[in-house]
Order: C-alpha cells, then sequence, then structure tokens
C-alpha cells in the first residue's frame, strides 16, 4: 500500500525524472519498497485524475533548433475572454494559452500564450499570421521575447 | 546530428509515455525497432540535452499552488536579482524576457500561504515592482512539441 506520504515523493521522484533502464517502474518499487503493480496502478489513477499532466519527454526547444520563444500577451475584454482563449488555445503554433488577472495601470495584459519558433521572425511570422487570420489586432498582441534562461526545471512540491 | 529516428522518437515519447512493466518494448514496437536501441538513443539525447528529462510533469493545481510572476528589474541589478530568484528551490523556470517587467518566473509550492511567503520574500529581497499572475483559466495546454 503506498501511503499519503509516499505519494508525493513518488509524484516528485517522477517529476525530476524515470531511470532509463529496461523497467523504470520497477526500479521506482525497489526505492519505495513497494509492488512495482502498486506503482502502476498510482500513476494510472494520477493521470485519471490529472494530478499528471502527462508522463513523457520533456525536451530542450532550443537545443532541437527552436531556438525562439515569445510570451505573447493579449487585452481581451472580460465578457469576450472564453472565446478567444479557446480560439488561441488552438491555433496549431500555440504551445499554451491562460487566462490570468490583469494587474492595472502596469499590466492591462490578461490572456498568455507561448509560441515557440526557430527563430525570431519565424514566431512573428506564425503571430502575424493568427492575428490576421481571425482579426485579432483590436487585443493589442505584445510579443515579450525571451532573451536568456537563468533557469529551468521541473516542478516539485515541499511539504 | 538528429536522424529522421531521432525526430519520430522524440515526438513519439513526449506524451502517453507507458505506464506497465515494460513500457521501451512497446515504443520499440510502435517504432518498429529493437527495444536496446531505443533505450540507448534516449539515454543519449539525454545525455547531449536534447531531452531535459524523462518523467511526469505535474498539475500544479491539484498537487499545489503556483504562479507566474515578473519582476521590473534594473539592468545594473539584473545578475543579482535573477540568481538571488533562482535560488530558491520553489523557482522552476526563471527567463529574462523584453519588457519593463523584464524577469518572469514560475514560483511553485505546497500551500498558498508557503506560495505568497516566497513573493513577498523575492520582492522584499529584489526591492523591484512584482507582478504576481496566478493562472485563472487553462484553455489549452499540450506541452508536447511536435518537431
Amino acid at each position: 500500500m503506498i501511503d499519503a506520504y509516499q505519494q508525493k515523493q513518488i509524484l516528485n521522484r517522477l517529476s525530476k525524472g524515470l531511470p532509463l533502464c529496461e523497467h523504470p517502474y520497477a526500479e521506482l518499487a525497489i526505492d519505495y519498497g513497494v509492488d512495482e503493480a502498486e506503482i502502476i496502478n498510482f500513476l494510472k489513477r494520477s493521470l485519471a485524475n490529472h494530478t499528471l499532466k502527462r508522463i513523457g519527454a520533456v525536451v530542450n526547444h532550443h537545443k532541437l533548433g527552436y531556438s525562439s520563444n515569445a510570451m505573447v500577451v493579449w487585452n481581451v475584454p472580460d465578457n469576450r475572454v472564453d472565446d478567444i482563449g479557446e480560439l488561441l488555445g488552438s491555433q496549431s503554433k500555440v504551445t499554451l494559452c491562460y487566462q490570468r488577472p490583469r494587474k492595472l495601470p502596469d499590466w492591462p495584459y490578461n490572456l498568455f500564450t507561448m509560441i515557440h519558433g526557430k527563430c525570431r521572425q519565424q514566431v512573428l511570422d506564425y503571430l502575424e499570421l493568427i492575428v490576421t487570420q481571425n482579426n485579432l489586432q483590436q487585443f493589442q498582441p505584445q510579443a515579450l521575447f525571451s532573451t536568456k534562461q537563468y533557469k529551468q526545471t521541473g516542478a516539485s512540491y515541499y511539504g | 546530428m538528429l536522424t529522421s529516428f531521432d525526430i519520430r522518437l522524440l515526438n513519439r515519447v513526449q506524451k502517453n509515455f507507458p505506464v506497465c512493466h515494460d513500457p521501451f518494448a512497446l515504443i520499440a514496437d510502435e517504432l518498429a525497432q529493437p527495444k536496446q536501441k531505443v533505450i540507448e538513443r534516449l539515454a543519449e539525447l539525454k545525455k547531449e540535452g536534447f531531452i531535459r528529462r524523462l518523467g511526469g510533469v505535474l498539475n500544479h493545481k491539484k498537487v499545489g499552488e503556483s504562479s507566474l510572476a515578473a519582476l521590473k528589474v534594473p539592468s545594473q541589478k539584473l545578475t543579482q536579482v535573477s540568481d538571488m530568484v533562482s535560488q530558491f528551490e520553489e523557482v522552476n523556470h526563471n527567463y529574462l524576457r523584453e519588457h519593463e517587467y523584464n524577469l518572469w518566473f514560475v514560483v511553485t509550492a505546497a500551500n498558498q500561504e508557503k506560495l505568497e511567503q516566497v513573493l513577498s520574500e523575492i520582492e522584499a529581497t529584489s526591492k523591484c515592482a512584482l507582478l504576481v499572475l496566478p493562472m485563472l483559466k487553462d484553455y489549452y495546454i499540450d506541452l508536447a512539441f511536435e518537431l
């Protein structure tokens, strides 16, 4: 039986990465002193209840040649934010789409998307295409290109 | 240099990594390659930095509290402030972006109280204007990236 404390430990461990060996879940089971089948069932439950978004490889976009990324933010009237959010979230080049609060007066933007490309121009071209095809100029898209990455690790949970 | 097999492998392993006794055998079958080749190549791609990790992506909303935040940092203080922010184990992304709010980071903590404590400490130590921008709604997230 995997107790609540072990569950948290296993999820934290999983967020740091599975061992790349023939039977990775068996290895986790040994580390936590439980059966492999229990680990497998626990992880399947965690995926089903969305505690885990997915299990898979997290790639390094930069290293793979997608060296440019912009967080594109939009200022959308509150009564349209769901419609525009779903529209932007369905664009093939948009890899993330969140609603976040405005912080006036400094920050009027309430919709956040991420666009990756092989270079800055490619990101801008994708953005231009999305804006013109969907008539989104009125929502004042701003592309905040990333110019340096200081830290990028898997999230984990403490306490 | 990535081969066409590498691209297929990377596209395959980004999501739905099998949860079973012999996951690499399933992937090897799908790609019609020997299992040992799949495991070895993934280990190499990880060693070479193409893969950051092969593991689980947690749903922040379910397991703890998290927020995006941004600081408006004067350029002469950038190195000092970015180092200070990165040192928090609760910070898992920290990027420089082109805006007057130039340092963008994600804080994840076990609960709201701890999250606010980390953000207050960052704000007080940096003496910079801080925006706290927690997610209100997720319209789409597909962290897998088609190559």
